[in-house]
Order: structure tokens, then C-alpha cells, then sequence
């Protein structure tokens, strides 16, 4: 077992783990945050996206040692003060989901890229959320979600 | 699924690192980004004893200029790479490659380093790094030596590293003036290359300097010798063209459940006119 100490949305948590505990698992059933999903044992699907110091990962393919010192926001640590983050409004307000499995890591990759990009444009978004795959929407509102945010979020910080 | 269990250990210094690599036995291994190895390891398609973490050594992570070279730490991550001033400005292929590799996610953990000691014929960089001519500098218990890529590289997933070496630094020539292009051929989104092209061309009457390099094509990146031959001196597509069909001279491409060799020949000589065409433009 290994000590590690990690931030988890904002809570630091010292806990002993196995070295070949993948982070996606620590989060799950060590901190009982299960709003980041599994999908696949290849790392293609995105499901278990989180934020890694601000940076979207695939929380399958790093180890929970790996992150010892760092932090993470999961889709639980989203919202502030009860209120929703835009990214989480606008999957809301424009349908972005039919099952929801694979929104929690939708909205991270897409929290993560508008960082990078705040003003992406609609081939943009596509390209940016490659590494998630959604077996039921067809992606159309999942990309009208992410303008819609970008857009909700240019006005916030203008207005 | 859960890797099968090992050891690990998170070295504060590369000589540590060495010498944890040194004194782990056969089946200690670094790990970089994770990004190959978990995957695997995950498969239990690969099972280390000992993971010697180096990802914590960020004076490993870097990109600068270095006179007329340009100096890449091996923890530079793809995605670092991609968003590089000084290799944009200098040695624009690099970051052309970086950007397709994987996915977002992938590029943010994903290193040089790991890409490049990988040695896996599909990757994306290996190619770009032989075309550039690139030195690729490893430090094991005999200390420092610096490998040019077109050594480096020896067959599927093996390369010149020892067991004990870290791979620390790839140096590459700045390319002030040359056009470059990384055309991936790939089925679908996030996939690895069918087939690559990557291209550095010079030109002024004419191309006067062409380096073209092929993913996927074989066991090991390749140069298209006969290809960048014919390429110089070229003026028009129909020149182009000629010289993009002496692709054929490597021999024969594998074969898989993606392509056959003919038809990965076939993408080879497309992708290569693309690519010559994207460079020039
Ligand atoms: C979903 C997915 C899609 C991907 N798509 C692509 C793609 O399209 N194109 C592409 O090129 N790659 C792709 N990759 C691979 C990705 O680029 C990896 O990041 C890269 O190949 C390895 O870098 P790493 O830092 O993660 O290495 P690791 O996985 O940490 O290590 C890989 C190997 O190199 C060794 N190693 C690592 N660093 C060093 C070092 N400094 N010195 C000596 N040995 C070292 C390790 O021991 C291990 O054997 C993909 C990966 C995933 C998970
Ligand atoms: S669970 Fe599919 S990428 Fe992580
Ligand atoms: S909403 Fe069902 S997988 Fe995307």
C-alpha cells in the first residue's frame, strides 16, 4: 500500500492505496464518488473524464498513485454554492443527453476545452470532444450544449 | 480491468530513477504519461514488477531553443508540443503531428519521451523525429549518449534504450522556411494511423529540399529515400506525382485487418501528394 493525499473538488483526502489502483476506481469506491463512469477497458470512451490540476483525463489510465499531490475536480465538484456550473445548465437546457452515462465526462472535456477555447466554433467542439464516445445521442445536442455554454459564458464574464 | 500488481516507486531525481531501474530487475519499467503502458497493463498484456514513476521530474519537461537546435525535455507532454511558440515558430511539424495524436485527453498526459521509447510503428512522432534528423539523448548507469532517430528505432516496439536508460532530451534542427504536413489516414476519430505521411519540403524555383517519413508503412518509422530523391528538382503535380509513386521502392507494407499492402502502398502515394501539396501551400 501506498499513502497518497490528493484534492478531490476542493476536500483533500489521505488515503492508503494498492499502486495498481487506477484513479477512476479511488474515486468511485475509496471517496464514493460515483458520478465519473467506466465505459470501456481501452481508454477510448471518455466516460471517467475528469479534471487533473484543471486538464481533462481519462480517470481509467491514471493511476490513483499517479495523482498523489494533485488535484481533482469531478463532475461533483461542478456546481458552486448550489449552483450549477454553465456547462452543466446548458447539457440541461439543450437536451445534451438521452441515457446520461457518458454526460459526466461529456461536461468535463468540455469544462477543460473551453478553458483552452472559449469561443469555439461548432467543428471546433467536435474535434475537441474526440476522446468521448455517446451511444445515444448522436452528438448533435451535445455540441449545441457546449456552444450554448460558451456562449452563456462570454456573456457572464462580459456582462 | 486492474493491472496485475506491482511495485512502484516516484524517484525526486533522474539519477535515482537510474539506479532504481538498475537495481529493479528485468522487469522494472519507467512510466511516463501512462499512456501506452496502463493501457496494456490494464490487459495484462504487459506486466512490470517495479513502475518507476519519472512524471514527477519536471525539469524533464520543457521546450526551448538552443542556437540553431530546438531542445525538447522527454516529459513534454503532446499536448505541450502542440501549443509550443518556439517549436511553431521554428519547427512547425512537431506541433502539426502533436495535435493529431489521440485525443485531448490523451495529448494532456501522453509525453515525447513515452511516444518516442514506446517505438510503436503505428505512433505519430517516431516519423516526424526521423525526417527532422532528430538526436535523441538517453542517461542510464554509463551515464549520457545521444542516438540519432534513424538508429533509434529497431523493430516493433523496440529501440536502442537499455533497460537502465531514461530517455531525457530530443534535440531537432530548426527548420526556419520549410513547409511541413502530417497527413493521417485513420477510419475513425482518436485512432491510430493506418497510414501516415509526414513531409518537410524547401522550396524556391522548385523544391530544392524534401525529407518525406512513413507511419505504419513498416516494423520501424521510415524514410522514403527514393521518394525525396525524386521530389527535388520537381516543379508541378506532375512531378510530384512521379516521385510520390516511387513510394513502392520500400518494399512490401504490412498487412492487417485495416489494410492490405497494396492498399497501404496506395494511401502511401495519395497521402504523399497531399502532404508534398499541403507543405508547399
Ligand atoms: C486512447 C488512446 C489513443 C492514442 N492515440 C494515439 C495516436 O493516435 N498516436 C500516437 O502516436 N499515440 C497515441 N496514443 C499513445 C500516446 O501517444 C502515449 O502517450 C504515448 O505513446 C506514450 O507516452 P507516455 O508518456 O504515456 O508513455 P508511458 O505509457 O508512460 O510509457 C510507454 C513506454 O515507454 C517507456 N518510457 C516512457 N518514458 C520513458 C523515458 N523517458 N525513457 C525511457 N523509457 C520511457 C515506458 O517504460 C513504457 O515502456 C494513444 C493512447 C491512448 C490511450
Ligand atoms: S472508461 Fe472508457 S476511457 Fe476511461
Ligand atoms: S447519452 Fe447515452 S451514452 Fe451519451
Amino acid at each position: 500500500m501506498k499513502p497518497i493525499s490528493v484534492n478531490v473538488n476542493g476536500f483533500q483526502h489521505e488515503a492508503d492505496v494498492e499502486p495498481r489502483t487506477l484513479l477512476v476506481h479511488f474515486l468511485r469506491e475509496q471517496i464514493g464518488l460515483t458520478g465519473t463512469n467506466i465505459g470501456c477497458d481501452t481508454s477510448s470512451c471518455g466516460a471517467c473524464t475528469v479534471l487533473m490540476n484543471g486538464r481533462s483525463v481519462k480517470a481509467c489510465t491514471v493511476l490513483a498513485v499517479q495523482a498523489d499531490g494533485q488535484s481533482i475536480t469531478t463532475v461533483e465538484g461542478l456546481a458552486e454554492n448550489g449552483e450549477w456550473h454553465a456547462v452543466q445548465r446548458a447539457f440541461h437546457e439543450a437536451h445534451g443527453l438521452q441515457c446520461g452515462f457518458c454526460t459526466p465526462g461529456m461536461m468535463m472535456a468540455s469544462v477543460s476545452y473551453l478553458k483552452e477555447n472559449p469561443s469555439p466554433s461548432e467543428g471546433e467542439v467536435r474535434l475537441a470532444l474526440e476522446g468521448n464516445l455517446c451511444r445515444c445521442t448522436g452528438y448533435h445536442n451535445i455540441v449545441k450544449a457546449v456552444l450554448t455554454a460558451a456562449e452563456e459564458m462570454a456573456d457572464a464574464s462580459a456582462g | 480491468m486492474i493491472p496485475a500488481k506491482f511495485d512502484y516507486e516516484r524517484p525526486s531525481s533522474l539519477s535515482e530513477a537510474i539506479s532504481l531501474l538498475s537495481s529493479g530487475g528485468p522487469d522494472a519499467r519507467p512510466i511516463a504519461g501512462g499512456h501506452s503502458l496502463l493501457p496494456l497493463m490494464r490487459l495484462r498484456l504487459s506486466r512490470p514488477t517495479l513502475l518507476v514513476d519519472i512524471g514527477g521530474l519536471s525539469d524533464l519537461r520543457y521546450v526551448r531553443e538552443d542556437g540553431d537546435h530546438l531542445a525538447i525535455g522527454a516529459l513534454a507532454t503532446h499536448d505541450d508540443l502542440a501549443r509550443s511558440a518556439e517549436l511553431l515558430d521554428r519547427c512547425a511539424l512537431i506541433p502539426c503531428v502533436a495535435e493529431q495524436i489521440g485525443d485531448p485527453q490523451v495529448r494532456h498526459r501522453g509525453t515525447i519521451g513515452g511516444s518516442v521509447a514506446h517505438a510503436d510503428p503505428a505512433s505519430d512522432l517516431p516519423a516526424a523525429l526521423m525526417v527532422l534528423d532528430a538526436e535523441i539523448i538517453a542517461h542510464g548507469s554509463n551515464g549520457p549518449r545521444t542516438v540519432l532517430a534513424t538508429d533509434f528505432f529497431q523493430g516493433p516496439f523496440m529501440s536502442a534504450l537499455e533497460p537502465d536508460e531514461i530517455l531525457t532530451e530530443i534535440r531537432v534542427p530548426a527548420r526556419d522556411g520549410w513547409g511541413s504536413s502530417y497527413q493521417k489516414f485513420q477510419r475513425r476519430a482518436q485512432d491510430w494511423a493506418i497510414v501516415g505521411v509526414t513531409a518537410l519540403i524547401e522550396s524556391g524555383d522548385g523544391i530544392t529540399g524534401a525529407a518525406i517519413g512513413l507511419t505504419n508503412m513498416g516494423g520501424t518509422p521510415l524514410r522514403a529515400t527514393a521518394v525525396e530523391q525524386a521530389l527535388v528538382g520537381s516543379s508541378d503535380p506532375d512531378g510530384v506525382a512521379a516521385a510520390a509513386a516511387k513510394v513502392a521502392e520500400i518494399g512490401t507494407p504490412p498487412a492487417d485487418e485495416n489494410a492490405s499492402s497494396e492498399y497501404r502502398l496506395h494511401l502511401a502515394e495519395v497521402l504523399i501528394k497531399r502532404a508534398v501539396a499541403e507543405a508547399l501551400s
